[in-house]
């Protein structure tokens, strides 16, 4: 291994190798997967093991008076306490498979949020946050009367704590509804002190994790939230399934969010009475095969170390940002200094190069980025730009991959004429 | 696996990339034509694609079927903001038919149809050419043109125009009719 890649925590060769996807060339380049914050890829071990259920243990689950289901059963309600360890979380029961993030922050939002919202309610959330934790509490704020507010957000991309204080000393806030890492510039959040913060004036927490189980360890019970969600498919899982961690007693004061199978415990014509939590929230056939492929996902991250994955993370993003600020004049980086709490993600403009120009030329040296708002229009309006472009490292990323992205982005300057 | 400090670029892609962004193009993307608000538009379309963010407000002054102004507004890559300024020299002081004769030989250049690249009338929107081996990006190229085709179709229903009233558009599908990606030739294997 190179004398460069060996501080890593991570053995890069070792792990490489076990994402099938990154052994291929694009336009005549080696892939260089640089959108994970999109989604991230799969490790064979996940592949496999959705594989293998299918092709060995596939039946409906619950109920099922046969050998298969009740072993289709126990893997997936398996999947469901792997996730509650990975959380930190003290009860399997508190773990809620949805379809993704953006579903599980819709569940809350519709059914604790209508069921408790009143007019002159406050919810808080972020000018910074993706548009999945923006627009479920808009809609249940038309819907109940209650009002949305924001946190500002600092000129290196922080969150105003200060303003967070003062919008809760105004009074009436009822849930506060923060990311955990921001997608679009990779703040990490101090999540614990909004947590006491929001407890301190009897309001709720709830955190998009999409961007924070994927990278780093969490614990909700020292987190001291209220709602914790993340989606599969950006922390080496499947696509299609989603969680929702939730304190029991307060999934268990929640109406059901769908009706349907599944949810049930008796049901008449007129009425019926609903399973005990997590399935009251999980109406319907489940998506099993993606449940236990998040289960092996997880297995994989804690494999590997949620704080080795996090150093890695930190020390790449760290280098990333010391490498562009050096190579190039023109470049203008968003996010926190290097140095500041954040995650992978590094989004820039380079000189008047717009970022989808950016995008379709790194595409033809194998370099995967994504370039536009990346779901934060607030964000993008509040930096004063229309468009970013946004690499994201993650763990099977490393300084080779920074090369490459470099060279690219000459290769950039010069078809431009810079 | 190692650090590469320079990579050697194919020469397909190499050809490829400097085919699209051609001088000519980043010379209208950095001093685009026809580019701030035109006084007393007879209409103004607005055209925005959500996904990516571009947009574009297009302003014509129209009378007795010629165009006889155009400005433009917006901000986009240089593929589109380079189309829509080029656009706007294609069509000031033209006939709205001829406008209309001009979209459909560029659509006809974005869809790499036979003889298209040859087409003469096209004059500098030729230099798109290279825009139809991206199916991606041909959305970018075709931003102007939509707002174009939006502003004379409200022209035909209100040929007087409804003045200061600006028609705001969406730009909503993936590709232009016509462009099917998993047909589109060079997809093909």
């Amino acid at each position: 291994m190179p004398a460069e890649l060996a501080e890593s925590p991570l053995n890069m060769a070792v792990v490489r190798a076990e994402f099938p996807i990154l052994d291929q060339q694009v336009h005549g380049h080696r892939l260089v997967y640089l959108d994970s914050a999109a989604s991230s890829q799969r490790p064979a071990v996940v592949i496999r093991t959705i594989a293998e259920y299918y092709a060995k243990d596939h039946a409906n689950v619950h109920r099922g008076a046969y050998e298969l289901s009740v072993r289709a059963t126990r893997r997936y309600e398996a999947a469901r306490g792997k996730v509650a360890r990975f959380l930190g979380a003290g009860r399997a029961d508190e773990v809620v498979f949805t379809r993704s993030t953006t579903e599980s922050i819709n569940l809350v939002s519709m059914a604790w949020g209508r069921a408790n919202l009143r007019p002159g309610d406050v919810v808080v959330v972020t000018e910074m946050e993706h548009h999945s934790n923006l627009v479920p509490w808009q809609m249940v704020c038309e819907m109940t009367g209650a009002e949305i507010r924001a946190i500002k957000v600092t000129d290196d991309q922080c969150l105003d704590l200060d303003h967070l204080d003062a919008l809760l000393s105004e009074g009436n806030v009822r849930l506060v509804a923060t990311g955990h890492v921001s997608n679009a510039v990779g703040t990490i959040h101090p999540v614990e002190e909004i947590a006491r913060r929001a407890h301190g004036v009897g309001a709720l927490y709830l955190i998009d994790g999409a961007q924070g189980a994927p990278q780093l360890p969490i614990d909700v019970r020292a987190i001291d939230c209220d709602f914790y969600t993340f989606s599969g498919h950006k922390a080496c899982g499947p696509t299609g399934i989603g969680v929702l961690w939730g304190r029991r007693e307060l999934l268990e004061s929640m109406p059901p969010y769908q009706g349907g199978g599944e949810m049930i415990e008796e049901v008449r014509i007129e009425r019926s009475t609903y399973a005990p939590v997590p399935h009251k929230f999980e109406a319907g056939t489940p998506n099993i095969a993606g449940a236990i492929g998040l289960g092996a996902a997880v297995d994989f991250l804690q494999s590997l170390g949620l704080e080795t994955i996090h150093a890695h993370e930190k020390r790449i993003a760290r280098l990333v940002l010391e490498r562009l600020a050096d190579e190039f004049k023109s470049i203008t980086l968003y996010g926190p200094a290097p140095g500041v709490a954040r995650g992978g993600v590094v989004s820039f403009t380079l000189a008047d190069i717009h970022p989808h120009d950016l995008a379709t030329i790194l595409d033809h040296e194998g370099v995967a980025i994504r370039a536009g708002h990346h779901c934060c229009q607030p964000l993008m309006r509040r930096l004063g730009v229309a468009a970013t472009a946004r690499a994201s490292f993650y763990l099977y990323n490393a300084e080779d991959d920074l090369e490459v992205l470099v060279s690219g982005l000459h290769r950039a300057q010069e078809l431009f004429g810079i | 696996m190692g650090c590469t400090a320079r990579r050697n670029f194919s020469e397909s892609d190499r050809h490829m990339l400097e085919s699209i962004f051609r001088e000519i193009i980043l010379e209208h993307y950095r001093k685009p034509r026809n580019k701030g608000v035109l006084e007393n538009p007879t209409v103004t379309v607005s055209m925005r694609n959500p996904m990516c963010g571009d947009e574009i407000d297009l302003m014509l002054a129209i009378e007795d079927g010629q165009i006889q102004a155009v400005g433009f507004t917006g901000q986009g890559c240089s593929i589109s903001q380079a189309s829509v300024s080029m656009m706007t020299q294609g069509v000031s002081g033209r006939s709205v038919d001829e406008a209309l004769d001009l979209e459909k030989r560029f659509v006809a250049l974005m869809r790499d149809d036979e003889g298209a690249s040859d087409d003469r009338k096209l004059g500098d929107l030729s230099a798109l050419q290279g825009v139809a081996k991206l199916p991606v990006r041909i959305k970018c190229a075709l931003l102007g043109w939509n707002a174009l085709d939006e502003a004379i179709k409200a022209h035909k229903k209100s040929p007087t125009g409804a003045m200061g009233e600006k028609l705001e558009f969406e730009d909503l599908t993936e590709l232009p009719a016509g462009f099917d990606p998993t047909t589109h030739k060079d997809d093909l294997p």
